[in-house]
């Protein structure tokens, strides 16, 4: 076991792990932040992305040992404007349908808009290439990340 | 007087030894150092293969493909998740090779990292379109092209072997989410700088063919 400091959402926190625990089962378990959900625990369907040091991240194979940044999750994403416009675009566009896998496709649809604010159908299908959906909203998810863009500037 | 009869008799003498040692070279292909240039082609051949077997082993070519997208284990498959190679051979935003790729092997999870992990340029492609490795030939030409390796020597060649550090991440490469450990390259690393110094005091020869 090992202390870790970490800043989430702005917070900061103090864990006491062991160093291979995956970030997003401190988010989930020792912080009670369940916002971000697990998957499949392997990085392949997108869940669990939360933003490290501003880049989207699969927090379910991110040891604490290996954590470089401040965290954002779905519960502080809503305080940056990027991240405010996406979550209306959601709502306006009613693209949850179980929405276990939206905060992980939020997440990572902020990251695409941050970076490139006007993203082509391609840029869109790249981006969120790896964020899976059994409910299958992705057209709709395509459609509030276009609805999200024109509001940004 | 007698220093000019000396020189008039010695001068043919000092021509006839001169291109002896010509004619001695041209048919034996004695180079600067002790060895032939025929005979030090060959070792920087043979050094070159043993430097190609390491290049096409999966720890290394996994991230040289000719395609817009990273492979990954032994098999080479596809990279999972819809992987793509990006712009810059970084991926593209939300999906980066560091959304997942951290600075060191996250064992726990089975994930392999290291420093700025990314694809190699396009122009440093080892692989065909069909996920085929390049011939030796081929890959040689693609290594020792100036224009296509960001310009390094043979010099820098043998550095970047020696210390790059996603090339020495190829022999700890960590372990597979089941907890067994990734393959190594075919060489030691060791075994792999000494072969890329030959190589290189060979004059960095490549094969002949596509």
């Amino acid at each position: 076991m090992a202390i870790f400091k970490l800043t989430v959402n702005g917070q900061h926190k103090e864990v006491n792990v062991d160093p291979s625990t995956p970030l997003l089962w401190v988010l989930r378990e020792e912080l009670k932040m369940t916002g971000t959900k697990y998957g499949c625990g392997i990085s392949a369907c997108g869940a669990c992305t939360v933003h490290v040091d501003g880049v989207a991240t699969r927090s379910c194979v991110l040891p604490m040992s290996l954590l470089g940044g401040p965290v954002i999750t779905i519960e502080g994403v809503g305080e940056d404007p990027v991240g405010r416009v996406v979550q209306e675009a959601w709502v306006e566009k009613d693209v949850v349908q179980c929405g276990y896998c939206q905060s992980g496709q939020i997440m990572t649809a902020v990251a695409l808009l941050k970076a490139t604010p006007k993203p082509t159908d391609t840029n869109i299908e790249e981006s969120m290439g790896g964020n899976l959906c059994r409910c299958a909203t992705y057209v709709r998810i395509r459609d509030a990340i276009k609805s999200a863009s024109q509001q940004l500037k | 007087m007698l220093r000019h009869r000396t020189a008039r008799l010695l001068t043919p003498l000092f021509v006839g030894v001169l291109a002896t040692w010509v004619l001695a070279f041209a048919a034996f292909g004695y180079g600067g150092d002790s060895k032939p240039v025929a005979e030090s082609r060959a070792d920087g051949l043979a050094s070159w293969e043993r430097i190609y077997s390491v290049l096409t082993s999966p720890r290394c070519i996994n991230c040289h493909t000719a395609t817009n997208y990273p492979q990954q284990g032994d098999d080479r498959h596809r990279h999972f998740a819809n992987v793509i190679r990006g712009p810059g051979g970084k991926g593209v935003p939300g999906l980066n090779c560091i959304s997942c790729h951290h600075e060191a092997n996250a064992d726990s999870t089975g994930v392999p990292g290291g420093p700025d992990w990314h694809l190699a340029p396009l122009s440093m492609q080892w692989q065909d379109l069909n996920d085929k490795p390049l011939s030796s030939a081929a890959v040689c030409r693609s290594v020792t092209d100036r224009s296509k390796n960001e310009n390094m020597d043979g010099r820098a060649l043998l550095k970047h072997h020696e210390e790059a550090e996603l090339v020495l991440w190829a022999w700890n490469p960590g372990f597979r989410p089941d907890g067994t450990a990734r393959t190594l390259p075919p060489l030691t690393h060791a075994e792999f700088v000494a072969a890329t110094r030959d190589w290189v005091e060979a004059g960095t020869p490549c094969p002949k063919g596509k």
